[in-house]
């Protein structure tokens, strides 16, 4: 990955004073090594402090509705924060023709907490090193298998292959993974009881404390003024009148970016609280693939999401009800 | 502030019975807002009208609540009260505490209990109406007719006859449908070409009727009054035009492999064909599957033979776009396909066959020239089973659960037939039940028992089998109570009748409502038969439920009528029930125009001034002519930018907030 971060560095800044952009969007160092942060770089210059490392999770697709309103941007994309990319193009919340696309190779983004887990204290830094990873901490240097430490959005990645893109980097492109797995907690928790599944949900979100780091970083709520900061919608503001209330905020998410998320799991990765919110949409994702066929939110541009489309074969109302779900 | 008057309706008992009406109007006299509050035995009599109207002017109503039966019903009345009385008619909201409520309930406490429910919501909605004014749409003069059989040809006829354009659109090569196929009708035995063909040609000489046959309907946009129709005219590879249908092509033609739809697959034709002798248009048709020169690029001979010059094999299909006004219906059916039946062997025995497979082959005009033969051998039958009720009246699942109407009839009719010109053959009919309710229906059914000796046996079969040169049928006679062992020539089974598979997707696109069994819904099943509920579409023959051949013809002329009361009007109120787009909150996503039905939706680049920040933004905006109010994009809309004038989500919110309170 260093290699790919000095290619992106030199590349970015000649993309600058050759004039294709006049500025890029990339990932800063954070406060701290683990939390690389969405940036934008506007000279040859500082495009020598891009960071690309296993810590740089954030999808940088939704920053291009705000930044990439004027001149020309560049923006560096992972495979799967293409599909977001694709996505806002359908729905006009970005226009290709102002953005310049990088695509940078992934393999896999690393998760903090996950090293923390393994009970290893006083973290100074990680390194990569193959398929391991180098841990410095005060109390000296350890080793761990990189593929316990990923991202939940990396355990199950659905493509390593670029869906969008003006030139790769390094210029290889990835594939598809077919086998990724990411339906199987959303089965484990279809096969609960309805009182198990509430249990477990109830148990989640309440852990929720609003922050809205969901809403804020998912690249598919764009809306210019969201329902629930808009007093005239009727939900927003609104005291909770029982304790299921406070859950409605993302089941209400949940419905509004139904068909159209592309299964990033950004929000999962900023949730503070660690609430599993990727699962609300992973399940949204399977039905809809179960009734109107298999679809990926974002693969192209053009396409248009199952539920915002009619077709003679398309499922029955019924659908649900004649399925026997408890 | 309003003031808000509410008329609870007794339905004479149909509510008071269920309903403590004068409780529920009690209730709701103390309701916030409220200012008055009555019951009555008959709301929507005139003396219940004038108290609704009195009440406006004495006590200054701004809106009404009416708790009454569904605003299906009578909703337009009470709208035409409030207008009366000068209140604008979309200040009147209606709480169903009939069908919603006294209709489903029996306990009267829960019934009182949930009226009075309803009767908040209703009040928490139209605390927030605002007064609606309704706009104005124009009317395309031209009608569409979709299936050119004797329904379809009813209609148009009747259409053109008072004056106003109309095309029939018929997916086969020929209008004629499935009367054209049928020997004799009952229950009068005249010939069905003697008394279809000439309509057939009056259709094709009126000029007012268009005639689109082979073609389909590919799209439907639009509304009442104003439908934009894609069709498709499905390449020929002959110049309708042009071709003179001399038939020489069909002399020559050396492909002799297709089968004969219009004889049921019962023989061969050539690969360029008129469909039937009195085919309309009279014109050849080539089908591409068989024809040697378009696969192969060989022969050709038909070209050369074709003295008018009208072979073109290059053709391709071709597109047609054109306004109506209204739409009639009229896709027709199929008999049921039999690959569930095994028991019957229809799939192995050829002696095994459906009734209209019977009908060709006792036309003159069929495949044995009319002769009554089976077709395994040729050979003359001296037995002849009928089948009743094959795939009718089945709760098994695998046929269909409702009576075809039209089998007991047509059955007694081919039994009586055959009875007549081959008396030496006997005739069995096994039945579930004979009905025979209609115009001298009953007299030819007991004409066939009585004077032709037709063996009539109530029971089901269960069985049918070769056995050497003969068919064996197993059944039961339930009268006699014992089973029956019967060697016979020949089955005839009475299939059970379907809608057209295409009347599903054609439905679809005119946003009409099909049943359980794809029949096409009607407005109101006993006072608005011909009528489907989406306005401007209409509803002829079969597509709508089995019927026979008199109650085709008086549905198609039926439909026709109310056809032309919709074209002879140069205007409609148009429902000022529609969306609009709050240009600050859209996010320019396209959801709302991708799911809008009536294409009423489109996006401009307008200049916003959001609080002080100026920006060009891509919105949506409502093209209010076109928008029918259904309020699909003020779901899809995620940040609530629309919204459906009179359904306003806040509205619909305090009406659910009112019913959870």
């Amino acid at each position: 990955m260093q290699e790919i971060e000095k290619t992106l560095r030199s590349r970015c800044a000649e993309l600058i004073n050759n004039g294709t952009c006049d500025k890029v969007i990339a990932w800063d160092r954070g406060e701290f090594f683990y939390d690389n942060s969405p940036a934008t770089f506007a000279c040859a210059d500082c495009a020598q402090k891009l960071v690309y490392d296993c810590f740089c999770g954030a999808n940088l697709s939704k920053y291009l509705i705000q930044y990439a309103k004027e001149g020309k941007t560049a923006v560096l994309l992972k495979p799967c924060d293409t599909y977001s990319f694709n996505q806002l193009l359908t729905e006009h919340r970005i226009s290709r023709e102002n953005i310049y696309v990088i695509g940078v190779g992934c393999d896999g983004m690393v998760d903090i907490d996950k090293i923390r887990a393994m009970g290893i204290k006083g973290i100074t830094a990680v390194k990569e090193d193959g398929e391991d990873l180098v841990v410095s901490t005060l109390y000296g240097e350890k080793t761990v298998k990189k593929a316990d430490c990923l991202l939940e959005k990396c355990v199950s990645c659905k493509s390593k292959k670029h869906y969008v893109f003006d030139e790769l980097i390094p210029e290889a492109d990835g594939e598809d993974v077919k086998e990724n797995g990411r339906f199987d907690m959303v089965e484990k928790l279809e096969a609960m009881t309805a009182e198990e599944r509430f249990e477990f949900w109830q148990e989640q979100l309440s852990k929720c404390i609003r922050c809205n780091a969901c809403r804020n970083a998912c690249p598919a709520c764009t809306c210019r003024k969201c329902v629930f900061d808009n007093p005239h919608s009727g939900v927003a503001s609104k005291a909770n009148a029982d304790s299921f209330e406070e859950k409605m905020f993302h089941i209400v998410r949940a419905f509004h970016v139904a068909g159209r998320c592309t299964d990033c799991g950004e929000c999962s990765r900023v949730c503070p609280q660690n609430i599993p919110l990727h699962l609300l949409n992973r399940k949204f994702i399977k039905e809809i693939n179960e009734f109107y066929g298999e679809y990926q939110a974002g693969e192209t541009a053009d396409q248009r999401g199952p539920l915002v489309n009619y077709t003679t074969e398309d499922a029955e109302p019924t659908a649900v009800s004649d399925r026997g779900d408890n | 502030m309003q003031r808000i008057g509410v008329f609870v309706c007794w339905c004479g008992s149909n509510i008071a019975a269920t309903v403590d009406v004068e409780r529920v109007a009690q209730v709701m006299k103390n309701e916030p807002g409220v200012v008055f509050s009555t019951d009555y035995q008959y709301m929507c009599s005139e003396a219940g009208q004038a108290i609704i109207r009195n009440a406006i002017a004495e006590h200054k109503l701004t809106g009404i609540v009416v708790c009454s039966c569904s605003p299906r019903m009578h909703e337009a009345t009470f709208r035409k009260t409030a207008q009366r009385a000068g209140l604008n008619p979309y200040m009147v909201e209606i709480a169903n505490i009939r069908e919603q409520c006294s209709w489903i309930h029996k306990d009267k406490e829960e019934g009182t209990e949930k009226a009075i429910v309803l009767a908040r919501a209703a009040l928490a909605k139209v605390m927030l109406n605002a007064p609606l004014i309704a706009g104005q749409s124009s009317v395309t003069k031209r009608a569409l007719v979709i299936g050119g059989g004797i329904a379809g040809i009813q209609s148009a006829l009747d259409i053109a006859d008072a004056g106003y354009e109309v095309d029939i659109v018929e997916k086969e090569p020929t209008i004629g449908g499935k009367m054209s196929k049928l020997d004799k009708t009952f229950p009068t035995l005249d010939c069905s070409a003697c008394i279809l063909t000439p309509k057939m040609v009056d259709a094709a000489q009126n000029e007012k009727i268009t005639l689109y046959t082979y073609s389909e309907v590919e799209e439907v946009k639009g509304f009442v009054g104003n439908f934009n129709v894609k069709i498709r005219r499905k390449a020929r590879y002959v110049k309708e035009d042009v071709c003179t249908g001399c038939g020489a092509c069909m002399q020559k033609c050396p492909s002799k492999k297709g089968l004969n739809e219009f004889n049921l697959g019962l023989n061969k034709r050539t690969a360029i064909y008129i469909p039937f002798a009195q085919a309309i248009p009279n014109v050849a048709v080539i089908d591409a599957t068989q024809c040697i020169k378009i696969k192969n690029n060989k022969c050709g001979l038909c070209d050369t033979v074709c003295a008018a010059k009208a072979i073109d094999y290059n053709q391709q299909d071709e597109f047609i776009e054109r306004e109506y006004g209204a739409i009639v219906m009229a896709t027709g059916f199929n008999p049921i396909k039999l690959d569930k039946f095994n028991e019957y062997s229809y799939a192995e025995c050829p002696d095994v066959i459906t009734s209209l497979e019977l009908e060709r082959i006792m036309n003159a005009a069929g495949p044995t020239g009319g002769k009554l033969v089976k077709m395994s051998n040729g050979e003359h039958p001296h037995d002849i089973t009928f089948i009743q009720c094959v795939g009718s009246r089945d709760i098994s699942g695998r046929g269909k659960c409702y009576c075809s109407k039209i089998c007991c009839m047509y059955t007694a009719k081919h039994a009586m037939l055959i009875r007549d010109k081959y008396p030496d053959v006997n005739v069995h009919v096994f039945y579930i039940d004979v009905r025979t309710p209609g115009k001298n229906f009953d007299e030819f059914y007991r004409r066939a028992v009585e004077e032709y000796s037709v063996d009539y046996i109530k029971g089901q079969v269960g069985k049918v089998y070769p056995e050497g040169d003969h068919l064996v049928v197993q059944g039961v006679d339930m009268l006699a109570n014992e089973q029956i062992i019967h060697k016979t020539d020949m089955v005839v089974l009475a299939t059970a009748i379907e809608p057209d598979p295409t009347a599903r997707k054609i439905a679809s696109m005119l946003t009409a409502s099909i049943d359980t069994n794809d029949f096409i819904t009607e407005a109101h099943p006993k006072l608005r038969p011909v009528e489907s509920p989406t306005a401007g579409i209409f509803l002829s023959g079969v597509c709508q439920g089995p019927k026979d051949i008199p109650e085709t013809v008086a549905q198609a002329g039926a439909a026709a009528v109310k056809v032309l009361g919709l074209l002879s009007k140069d205007k409609l109120v148009t429902n000022p029930c529609v969306s609009q787009s709050n240009e600050l909150l859209c996010n320019g996503c396209s959801m709302c125009q991708n799911v809008c039905p009536y294409g009423a939706i489109g996006y401009e680049d307008k200049l916003i001034n959001d609080h002080g920040i100026r920006e060009t933004r891509r919105v949506a905006v409502v093209n209010e002519a076109l928008c029918q109010g259904c309020g699909a994009c003020t779901v899809t809309c995620p940040s609530g930018a629309m919204d459906l004038k009179g359904f306003t989500n806040k509205q619909i919110m305090a009406e659910v907030d009112a019913i959870c309170k």
